[in-house]
C-alpha cells in the first residue's frame, strides 16, 4: 500500500489502478488519481485519449475493467442503482455540447432536476431558477429555447442547470472546446468564481492549456493510456519531461510525432 | 471453407439477434416493470399527442381511399354475380380482420415509428440521455416508458378510426356511386360483423402490432450509434423491421385468430 502522507484535504474522488479497454483496444491502463474536495482538478491530455471516458466512469456510466473509483469513500461500480443515484444527486456534469434537453426552454432546463429531487414549491424553485441564470448571467433568456441561444451561452445555461440542485462536485467535459475568446473568458470566469463561492469540487477535462493552468489548483496530464505527470500549474510549467514540455508547449514535433506511423516514405514514392 | 464461412457468418447473426432481443428486452422493463409515477403522466399524455393525435390527418386519409378502392374493386367483381348487395360486409370485414390493424401499423412505423426512433436517436447523440442519467433521473422511465404506453393506447384507435373511415369510403363509393341500396348495405354488413370474431380480433392485432412496432422504433433510438449516419440508419432500420415484423406477425395471428 502506497499511502500518500499529505495535509491536503480528504479526497473527494479517488481513482485506484482503474483499467478500462473497449473491445481490444485499451483505453486505460492503471491509473491512480485523487480529486481533492474544494478544489479545481484539471485532467488534461490530447484529443482522443479518453478524457470523456474518464469522467462518465466518474460518474458510473461506464464500468472498469478493473481498479474502483471512490467517491467520498463509496465505491461508485459496487453500488446498487439507488445508492448510485444518491451520489449522482451530490456530483453534476456539464457536457461538452451542453446536452440541454432541446423541447424545453431555459428555465424548465434548470428547473428540471429540481422539479424531480427536490421536493420544492414551485414558487421557491422559480427563485432558485432565476438565481441560478442570474449567476451565468442569463436571467434574460429564461424563456428562450435552447436553439435559439449561442454556442457559448448554451454552455453558460448548462451550467446553470448542473449547479441547481448544488452538487458538491461538477465535471466539466471540455468546457472551452470551439469556443470564441470572449466565450471562452466568461466560462473561465464562471467556473472558477463558482467553485469558489459555492465551495464546489471541480473537475475540469480540457486540452485548452493556457485557460486549464490559469484556474486549476492542481493538474493531471495524461498520455499514452496512462498519467505522465501532475502537480500545481508552476510545478509543470517548470517540468522538464520533454513529452509534457512539448504538449504545454504546443509543438507540433516531439515525443508525440507529426507522422503518423507509415512505410519508408521514399519507397512509398518511387516504389 | 466457403461453406464453414458462412455457416459460421450465419451463426453470428444469429447470436447478434438474440443478443439484440435480449437488450430490447431489458430495456423494455426497465421502461415498464416499474410503478407508475404521477409525475409520469404529463409526459404520457404529451406523447399520447405527438404519436397519436399528430397521425391522425394520415390515418383518415389513407382509411378513406383504401376503403373507396377496396369498394370499387369488390364491387366491379360482386357485380358479375349478382350479389353487389354483399359489398358492405366485403368492405367492413377486410377492413377489420387484415387492413385496418396491417395498413395503420405500417402507416404508424413510418409516420410516428420512425420519428421515435429519431428523436430519441438524436437525444442520445446530444448526450440528453446521458445528462439525464448524471441528473438521477432514470431515462427509461423519463423517455422509453411515455412514449411507449403512447404507442401502446394510440395504435389500437388509430386502427379503429381507419377501419371506420374505410366502410365510410366504402359506403360513398358503393352506395352514393354505384347506386347500391343504402339500407341493404348497412343492415347486411351489420348482420356479419360479429362482436368477438371481428371487432375484438381487430383490436388485438393492433395491440400486439402496437407493442411490436413502439418497441422496435425506441429500442433503435436507445441504442443508435450516436452521429448522423447512425440516426439516419437506425430509422431506415426502424421502418424496414417493424414492417416486415407486422407483416410476419399478422400471418401468424390470423392463422391463429382464423385458421379453423
Amino acid at each position: 500500500m502506497n499511502h500518500q502522507v499529505s495535509i491536503e484535504p480528504k479526497p473527494l474522488v479517488e481513482i485506484q489502478n482503474l483499467n478500462f479497454s473497449r473491445g481490444e483496444h485499451v483505453i486505460f491502463d492503471d491509473i491512480s488519481l485523487s480529486i481533492p474536495k474544494g478544489k479545481v482538478t484539471a485532467i488534461m491530455g490530447p484529443s482522443g485519449i479518453g478524457k470523456t471516458t474518464l469522467l462518465k466512469l466518474m460518474g458510473g456510466q461506464l464500468n472498469p475493467d478493473s481498479g474502483r473509483v471512490l467517491f467520498d469513500g463509496q465505491d461508485v461500480h459496487r453500488c446498487n442503482r439507488e445508492e448510485l443515484f444518491n451520489m449522482r444527486k451530490r456530483m453534476s456534469m456539464l457536457f461538452q455540447s451542453g446536452a440541454l434537453f432541446t423541447d424545453m426552454n431555459v428555465f424548465d432546463n434548470v428547473a428540471f432536476a429540481l422539479r424531480e429531487h427536490s421536493g420544492l414549491s414551485e414558487e421557491i424553485i422559480k427563485r432558485i431558477v432565476l438565481m441560478k441564470l442570474e449567476a451565468v448571467g442569463l436571467r434574460g433568456t429564461a424563456s428562450m429555447m435552447p436553439s435559439e441561444l449561442s454556442g457559448g451561452m448554451q454552455r453558460r445555461a448548462a451550467l446553470a442547470r448542473a449547479i441547481a440542485l448544488e452538487p458538491e462536485m461538477v465535471m466539466y467535459d471540455e468546457p472551452f472546446a470551439g469556443q470564441d475568446p470572449v466565450s471562452m473568458g466568461v466560462l473561465v470566469k464562471l467556473i472558477s468564481e463558482l467553485s469558489d463561492a459555492l465551495q464546489l469540487t471541480s473537475v475540469v477535462i480540457s486540452h485548452d492549456v493556457q485557460e486549464v493552468l490559469s484556474i486549476a489548483d492542481y493538474v493531471y496530464v495524461m498520455a499514452d493510456k496512462r498519467i505522465i505527470a501532475h502537480g500545481t500549474p508552476l510545478e509543470l510549467k517548470n517540468a522538464d519531461n520533454p513529452q509534457l514540455k512539448q504538449f504545454i508547449g504546443g509543438e507540433p514535433d516531439g515525443p508525440v510525432p507529426f507522422h503518423f506511423p507509415a512505410e519508408d516514405y521514399q519507397k512509398e514514392l518511387v516504389g | 471453407m466457403n461453406m464453414t464461412n458462412q455457416l459460421a457468418s450465419l451463426g453470428r447473426l444469429t447470436i447478434d439477434f438474440v443478443v439484440g432481443l435480449g437488450r430490447a428486452g431489458l430495456m423494455l422493463w426497465g421502461a415498464i416493470a416499474r410503478k407508475p409515477r404521477i409525475k409520469g403522466f404529463p409526459l404520457f399524455v404529451k406523447q399520447l399527442y405527438v404519436v397519436g393525435v399528430q397521425s391522425m390527418v394520415l390515418i383518415f386519409v389513407s382509411g378513406l381511399f383504401i376503403g373507396m378502392v377496396l369498394a370499387l374493386q369488390g364491387y366491379n367483381i360482386l357485380v358479375g354475380f349478382g350479389t353487389e348487395e354483399s359489398l358492405g360486409p366485403m368492405v367492413a370485414l377486410s377492413l377489420l380482420r387484415e387492413l385496418g390493424p396491417v395498413v395503420t401499423a405500417l402507416l404508424f412505423a413510418g409516420r410516428a415509428g420512425s420519428a421515435l426512433t429519431a428523436e430519441i436517436g438524436l437525444m442520445k447523440s446530444t448526450e440528453q440521455l446521458s445528462s439525464l442519467e448524471m441528473m438521477a433521473i432514470d431515462p427509461l422511465r423519463q423517455i422509453i416508458a411515455p412514449r411507449f404506453w403512447a404507442g401502446v393506447v394510440s395504435l389500437p384507435l388509430l386502427a379503429l378510426i381507419f377501419t371506420a373511415v374505410g366502410i365510410y369510403g366504402g359506403h360513398v363509393v358503393g352506395v352514393e356511386w354505384k347506386g347500391i341500396d343504402s339500407g341493404s348495405f348497412w343492415s347486411i354488413l351489420q348482420a356479419s360483423v360479429e362482436w368477438r370474431e371481428d371487432i375484438v380480433n381487430c383490436i388485438i392485432k393492433s395491440l400486439v402490432f402496437a407493442v411490436v412496432v413502439t418497441w422496435i422504433a425506441l429500442y433503435r433510438g436507445y441504442r443508435v450509434i450516436p452521429n448522423p449516419e447512425g440516426i439516419s440508419k437506425a430509422t431506415t432500420q426502424t421502418v424496414v423491421q417493424s414492417s416486415l415484423a407486422v407483416l410476419a406477425l399478422d400471418f401468424l395471428l390470423t392463422a391463429v385468430m382464423f385458421g379453423r
